[in-house]
């Protein structure tokens, strides 16, 4: 359908109500977009709060590997490095360089299997 | 930083380790309309404290307005530590957002880079690249006396963490657009947005100015003047996905183009939608960059072309004026070229102030149709996108950066899979007890601050690692240490690096283009120009020429300190002019000789208005233009004069040569040669020339009345003092 035909139910709007069907409309595209955003994390994402939280980018780098590689992403990079240093008693980037070169991650895993809002807690 | 002192580049890079910038956000200029020399302007902003204006301000005052928008120059070489000189002079003309583009290849790096090492086509962006470019940037503003605006690129797969680095460094604004991702770089569509929102907002959180993507689709689509309704869909996108982040419309800049170039009526078709997106993207930044879909090789082409989108920003708005540099078409954007595509943006802007109280757009009529009609064909492609399935759907289904002219397709739009592309299957659905400590952290979170782990970096810098180099070779002290000697004394061409060595030949060769092509390699090898490459051709006939630019290396250098400089004569002070003058009388006769009509230059010489011989109580008798040689000598005798001031500045045939010999030789036939001091003045004019032709001094460009009065006070009076004490 050309132009002609597919303008007709916009032909009659003023200037305004024709700006604001363009906004209303770029806002229903977005909206999936930004529920997905508000409930997913990435890789990146989690590196970035390491890096917030003091570490550098290659212990984030690391530190994320072993955490996304181990199905931890979703609690929280900087949970698992958290509760990790809460268990054994270490500051925050001893922690993290002890998980960043971790080969048995089975006691955090277990750890991380506690419930949410632990880490919140503390 | 004294003016006369290059930068310090050793000690920039020192003691990065505990560097801190020293503020974070944007900062736009400040406007300040008024005054300037003789002229008053409407949309200015403060001058500088020190800068160099363009080439005609000399005739006026010197002034050097600074328009109102802040203007960018992109400078990438992948050698940053050469591109802060280069920011340093762009400085000095204007710039004040200075764009770092990315190394090759940055985009797909999963992480951060760290140290300096070199980069291809952009800069590897790093932490140390961040600081010692922002030291020197605090040395510069202090310098010119305006803030400087730093900016990058949060995107690629490693968009969060770069976020939080430019938040940590005071970078002041970054292109962010998840569908550049999608687009031009094949990273995952959910990846992107996902990474985008937690970019988005930790860039809000420092007042970092955020510039858009959509631009690309102009400088991709296959006829890029159909991609207009897109070009609203693919802002709106941004804008919408950003503010539903919490960014602020004030601090989201559109990157815009105007589509198209000449010999396409560009007005015609770009304006309107100029119009079109400031009206639905009312209350956002509009950051107008230049057109460079449609570059070749041509540096006056390519002037031409961003002078009309300079028309397009005046006529419109532009909070931002990026600049193209004029050789992009040709190469990665050289040091001078930079400075040029400032002072374009400077000049036309300047020149064109005041604009819209001028003239008025017609809103009936042909632009009002076309605005209307580039809306309406927006919103029927986001309605299309929504029918379809949404903006997923829509990439399956290739509907961006397709060349019809929406609802037309053309059918050549890049497709991306919602499965597909790098980094797919990345992203993680957060658990119900996701916590994250940290500020300005996007999504669902059970943390609500840093305060458990006692602050986060963006609270406490202090606790912001810092790496130096990685490599110990591949770094900007072992690149410093090979250019150091042409840092210093020994002097050696540059377009871009310290030291490389490059120059440009210019030929005019009375052959075809091919032939033509060939020879000037060939005499650029003569030259002893190594690598030579023509980098611009442009047919003058099929026949009778052509025109080439050949870029070679010179594989020499010179040692300045061992340079013979002439050596640089102050005139005399006004007052002693003034009072040798009252003292002895002075009296000059002044023609512009021979079949010339040119009379600016020597009236400019000798009105009391302009500073001239006048002022000093000089008496000038002017003769007027195209005045024959012997009647200026004969109005010499008449008057008594003591000197002959003679202007030519037509130079064909050597003729302003002739001139001088004629007056010369006439002098000495009339046997008044010793009564005269004769004097020659012109563009074309030096002064050993002139006295190589018989006169007593040469006067040429930028030649000022003090200083020909300084000479002949000098001449007739103080050295005839000198000689009889």
């Amino acid at each position: 359908m050309d132009y002609g035909q597919r303008r007709q139910h916009l032909k009659d709007l003023s200037e305004e109500q024709l700006k604001k069907r363009f906004w209303q409309l770029a806002e229903e595209v977005v909206e999936p977009l930004l529920t997905m955003s508000y409930n997913h994390t990435t890789p990146s994402i989690e590196r970035s709060v390491l890096l917030r939280m003091g570490f550098n980018s290659l212990e984030a780098g690391s530190i994320v590997k072993g955490v996304h590689a181990h199905g931890l992403l979703g609690k929280g990079a900087g949970h698992v490095v958290y509760r990790f240093s809460q268990e054994k008693q270490l500051d925050l980037l001893e922690a993290g360089r002890q998980l960043a070169v971790l080969d048995n991650w089975d006691e955090v895993k277990t750890l991380m299997e506690g419930g949410p809002g632990r880490g919140a807690q503390s | 930083m004294e003016p006369n002192h290059k930068l310090d580049l050793e000690s920039l890079l020192a003691d990065l380790e505990h560097y801190r910038p020293p503020r974070q956000g944007w900062l736009w200029r400040k406007t300040a309309p008024g005054q300037r020399g003789p002229f008053s302007y409407r949309e200015i902003s403060a001058d500088l404290d020190r800068s160099i204006g363009l080439p005609a301000s000399r005739y006026f005052e010197d002034i050097d307005p600074q328009p109102d928008t802040v203007i960018t120059t992109e400078i990438a070489s992948g050698r940053f530590e050469d591109d802060i000189r280069r920011m340093r002079m762009a400085a000095w003309h204007g710039a004040d957002h200075m764009m770092v583009i990315r190394t090759a290849g940055q985009s797909h790096f999963d992480g951060l880079l760290e140290g300096t090492p070199e980069g291809v086509g952009g800069v590897p962006i790093t932490r140390k690249q961040l600081r010692a470019t922002r030291k020197a940037l605090d040395v510069i503003e202090d310098e010119v006396g305006r803030p400087i605006n730093f900016h990058s690129y949060v995107s690629g797969v490693a968009g969060p963490e770069i976020a939080v680095l430019f938040s940590e460094e005071g970078v002041a604004g970054a292109h962010q657009d998840p569908q550049y991702n999608v687009l031009y770089r094949n990273i995952n569509v959910f990846r992107s947005f996902v990474d985008a929102a937690a970019a988005k907002a930790i860039m809000a959180g420092s007042c970092m100015l955020q510039i858009d993507g959509a631009h690309n689709a102009n400088a991709t689509a296959r006829e890029a003047w159909k991609v207009m309704p897109e070009l609203l869909v693919q802002h709106a996108i941004n804008c919408a996905f950003s503010c539903g982040i919490g960014m602020d419309s004030q601090q989201i800049a559109l990157s815009t183009v105007p589509p198209t170039a000449p010999p396409a009526p560009c007005i015609s078709i770009d304006l309107p939608y100029a119009v079109a997106l400031r009206e639905f993207f009312d209350g956002f930044r509009f950051r107008a960059q230049m057109n460079t879909r449609y570059m070749e090789s041509s540096t006056r082409e390519a002037t031409v072309t961003h002078v009309l989108n300079l028309l397009i920003s005046r006529l419109t708005s532009a909070d931002i004026q990026s600049t193209i540099t004029p050789d992009e078409g040709r190469n990665v954007p050289w040091h001078h070229y930079n400075v040029q595509a400032v002072d374009t943006a400077k000049q036309a802007l300047v020149g064109m102030d005041g604009l819209s109280d001028l003239v008025e757009l017609k809103r009936q009529g042909y632009l009002g149709d076309r605005i209307r009609e580039i809306k309406e064909r927006a919103i029927l492609f986001l309605e299309e996108i929504l029918e379809t399935g949404g903006y997923g759907a829509a990439l399956e289904r290739g509907f961006f950066v397709d060349s019809g002219f929406y609802p037309e397709r053309a059918g050549d739009g890049i497709v991306r899979t919602m499965e597909g592309g790098i980094s797919a299957g990345t992203i993680v659905q957060r658990d119900a007890d996701y916590w994250a400590p940290v500020c300005h952290h996007y999504g669902y979170n059970t943390a609500d601050s840093c305060d458990s782990i006692g602050g986060c970096t963006l609270c406490r810098p202090e606790k912001i690692q810092y790496i130096d180099e990685l490599d110990a070779e591949d770094n900007a002290h072992q690149r410093l240490k090979k250019s150091r000697p042409y840092r210093s004394h020994w002097l050696r061409p540059e377009v871009q690096w310290a030291g490389d060595g490059v120059v440009v030949v210019n030929f005019f060769l009375p052959a075809d283009s091919r032939t033509a092509k060939y020879a000037a390699l060939a005499m650029a090898e003569k030259m002893g120009l190594a690598d030579a490459e023509v980098i611009h051709s442009e047919c003058m006939h099929p026949a009778e020429g052509t025109y080439l630019e050949v870029r070679g290396v010179w594989d020499g250098s010179i040692d300045s300190s061992e340079l013979d400089l002439p050596e640089e004569k102050e005139p005399l002070s006004e007052r002693t002019i003034t009072e040798q003058v009252a003292g002895h009388g002075l009296k000059v006769v002044g023609a512009t000789v021979g079949e010339d009509e040119h009379s600016v230059g020597l009236r400019e010489i000798l009105d009391i208005k302009h500073g001239g011989l006048e002022g000093f109580g000089i008496d000038c008798h002017y003769l007027g233009t195209s005045v024959p040689v012997e009647k200026v000598v004969d109005a010499a005798v008449e008057a008594g004069a003591d000197a002959i001031l003679i202007s030519t500045i037509i130079s064909h045939n050597d003729v302003h040569q002739w001139n001088m010999r004629k007056l010369h030789s006439l002098c000495q036939e009339k046997g008044v040669r010793d009564k005269f001091l004769l004097v020659a003045g012109g563009t074309q004019v030096t002064d050993e020339m002139a006295k190589a032709n018989g006169m007593d001094a040469g006067f040429g460009r930028g030649t000022k009345g003090i200083d020909v009065a300084s000479f002949l006070v000098e001449t007739l009076f103080l050295q005839e003092q000198n000689s009889e004490n």
